[in-house]
């Protein structure tokens, strides 16, 4: 990395902050870039400094997914908004079948945030990339006035490669197949909730945000007839069931007893007055796949460090009417329905 | 969970259920309110209506504070909330709930009011502290369960000579509702209540006692049992209230000791009858104008009435007509059987009280009960 570009002083990455000047396309942008980011991403496309990334990709058919990142608190048991801006886009794109390469990270940073918080983010971001075997290839940093942003928001965009004969998606649940969560449900969104302003409380749940494409590179090893794959993040299980079931036309049937949700998470929901199965997940997916081939995915998935406790939740059934429908643990029915708006404490 | 998972137990519940199949006389009905929201939330999340025979029919009563609220009460809160001076502090689920021209608070909340979202009145309290240039108005709604709490604030304000607190009250009590149910003139024009007996309240309970449930066993000859919120809380309850529907008593009975005893909390009682006094008429949605069914500030504590504070005029807001939420509030009419129920009226878009919140009776019979009622259609 050439040092000769001769700014005056090295960030200050103690005391320092973001001032509008790291937006304007100046020298204060190039220094932001050259000691904090290309430091924390390194690779040989950032090295060259081009506005853009020339790749070169292997065969197969180009899966692309963007998100944006919002979270508050910034910082939450079990990771940060930047861990949770590579996994949520890495996912996104393994959700496909694909093998996530590359990705490009976007920052709206609002004036006056810390610039220490800002380098544990990008730290933070790039052990993620890494882990994760991404590299990120471009980025852009904006820099908003005090009180026009949320401190910081992080847009990535990641692009991988999915092999033939591989064909997942939303529309291919059929009456019978079977359906399977990776693990234990609603740690991320229990853990965000642990840690924000006055709805505060102290617990050892922590966020479950990870990259799930060597499961995923498992599970279709396994079954490549993998019919659908999604991470319940946002809504938890219960939007993404909802929303699988109505892509695909047909109803579903959960046996509640068998959802795993740890008891930590329970007994936060009870405090609150949530439901678990609304709860956002960061590191955990939904499989449905033919029953015959259950099993078979089951095996995979739990001999895979990520899917230790994976288990078969359900089933898909025929209905015009698109429910989602689940066995409690006592044998009675409910509608497990989309939600309307987030969730909100109940008053008594 | 220790102490919830035990109140759930499977086999327990199975034993429960199978009693009462056996102890349901197939040749009567069993028409049960919960008067209580966190009741039908719970019947709703266990799927409890679908382990009943079908002669033993719970009907959702009026006990969501939400649902209840209403309309001309909440665009007097909307109202403040636009003041530019006004931090206006409410608890979660009034968030959401529409009032007059396709307003809500969180609405209100996107076009620029300070509308602060609570988990406790003491943070009403703390934020007037920090914003001593602000007036922080706590939207006080909720049965005697949250009465005490907005009581302990408006004590703690006078205490503290916060002259930038007040309180918008819309505490209810339950007994009033009850009795409206039970008496009103609607109610006699349609005849005496469809309802056999009352699952009374849990957490109301606890601080009203069951000593005010005894009145509607004595007078109406209608049993009431006090129910705790879990699985198995709510099968005994019911089971209990088929014992005494089949030997003829009607009489208070207490299934939720662990937590309500006769007299309830004196504590919060005498905390809420310090700061807080019966008004004459409250409105409910769905039930019209109830008399001595809800709270306001004494006149000792008048300075933290926002009603006086900010001279509020109260403007009633009818329900719409095609709503037949008081029908179904009272029992007369089940929510299948409104005309816009499902159609016109959907919890994405309420025409009325029942399908504001989630733990109104429409809202839980459309989000729990359409499988049902699908497949009863031929669908």
């Amino acid at each position: 990395m050439a040092r000769t570009k001769g700014y005056i002083r090295p960030l200050d990455f103690a005391g320092g902050r973001i001032e509008m000047t790291h937006g304007s396309g100046g020298k204060a942008t190039a220094q932001l870039i050259d000691e904090l980011f290309i430091a924390a991403f390194d690779n040989e496309w950032l090295r060259k400094g081009n506005d853009q990334a020339q790749l070169a990709l292997p065969p197969g058919r180009v899966v692309m997914a963007t998100d944006s990142h919002v979270v508050s608190p910034l910082f939450f048991p079990g990771g940060d908004i930047g861990a949770l801006a590579v996994n949520g886009t890495v996912n996104d794109v393994a959700m496909a079948g694909a093998r996530p390469l590359y990705l490009s990270a976007g920052f709206i940073l609002e004036e006056g945030f810390p610039l220490a918080d800002l380098r544990r983010i990008v730290e933070s971001m790039a052990r993620a990339a890494a882990a994760a075997g991404v590299a990120v290839v471009a980025g852009d940093t904006k820099v908003v006035e005090r009180g026009k942003g949320d401190g910081l928001f992080i847009n990535t965009t990641g692009i991988g490669v999915l092999r033939d004969g591989i064909e997942i998606s939303a529309e291919r649940a059929r009456p019978t197949d079977a359906i399977i969560v990776s693990g234990a449900l609603g740690e991320h969104g229990a853990a965000v909730l642990s840690a924000r302003g006055p709805l505060g409380f102290e617990s050892t749940i922590e966020s479950d945000t990870c990259a799930l494409h060597g499961l995923v590179a498992a599970m279709v090893d396994a079954v490549p007839d993998i019919h659908c794959l999604r991470d319940p993040t946002r809504g938890g299980l219960a939007t993404a069931l909802n929303e699988l079931a109505w892509a695909s036309g047909v109803g579903m049937n959960l046996m509640e007893a068998s959802i795993p949700i740890p008891p930590e998470v329970s007994a936060a929901c009870e405090l609150f007055g949530f439901d678990p199965l609304y709860l956002a997940n960061e590191g955990k997916l939904l499989a449905i796949c033919p029953k015959a081939q259950a099993p078979v995915l089951l095996d995979a998935m739990r001999a895979h460090p990520l899917g230790g406790q994976s288990a078969i939740i359900g089933e898909v059934v025929a209905d015009p009417l698109c429910f989602v429908q689940m066995t409690t643990r006592l044998g009675g029915q409910r509608h497990v329905d989309w939600r309307r708006g987030d969730q909100l404490p109940r008053i008594c | 969970m220790k102490h919830i998972d035990e109140f759930r137990d499977r086999r327990l519940a199975g034993g429960l259920v199978d009693a009462i199949w056996r102890k349901a006389d197939t040749h009567r009905r069993y028409r049960l309110m919960e008067f209580c929201g966190g009741h039908t939330h719970a019947l709703a999340r266990f799927g409890i209506d679908a382990l009943l025979p079908d002669n033993v029919r719970m009907i959702h009563g009026p006990g969501c504070p939400v649902c209840v609220l209403p309309v001309g009460r909440l665009d007097s809160a909307i109202q403040l909330a636009g003041r530019e001076d006004v931090i206006l502090c409410t608890y979660g689920d009034t968030m959401r709930v529409p009032a007059s021209r396709g307003m809500s608070l969180a609405s209100a909340k996107a076009q620029g009011a300070d509308v602060r979202l609570l988990y406790s009145s003491a943070d009403a309290i703390r934020i007037a502290r920090e914003h001593p240039a602000r007036e922080v108005v706590l939207f006080a709604i909720g049965f005697e369960t949250t009465t005490p709490s907005s009581a302990v604030a408006v004590r703690q304000a006078h205490a503290l000579g916060l002259g930038n607190f007040s309180v918008l009250c819309n505490h209810v009590v339950t007994p009033a509702a009850m009795l409206n149910i039970l008496e009103a003139p609607a109610r006699r024009e349609t005849g005496p209540a469809p309802i056999d007996g009352f699952l009374g309240p849990s957490h109301v309970s606890t601080v009203i006692g069951s000593r005010p449930f005894e009145f509607f066993a004595r007078e109406y000859q209608c049993p009431v049992v006090i129910a705790g919120f879990e699985p198995l809380d709510l099968l005994q309850a019911i089971l209990m209230l088929i014992g005494q529907l089949n030997e003829g008593r009607a009489e208070v009975e207490n299934q939720y000791r662990r937590a309500v005893v006769r007299e309830g909390n004196r504590r919060a009682q005498a905390l809420v009858a310090e700061v807080f006094e019966l008004r004459r008429l409250f409105e409910w949605r769905g039930l019209g104008e109830v008399p001595y069914s809800a709270l306001k500030l004494k006149e000792r504590f008048r300075a933290f009435d926002a009603e006086t504070r900010f001279a509020l005029e109260y403007r009633a807001v009818p329900d719409p007509r095609a709503c037949e939420c008081g029908a179904v509030l009272r029992g007369i009419k089940t929510p299948e059987q409104c005309k816009v129920f499902g159609t016109a009226c959907t919890p994405e878009s309420p025409i009325g009280s029942c399908m504001v919140s989630a733990e109104g009776a429409c809202a839980a019979h459309y989000a729990y009960g359409r499988r049902r009622l699908a497949s009863e259609g031929g669908t």
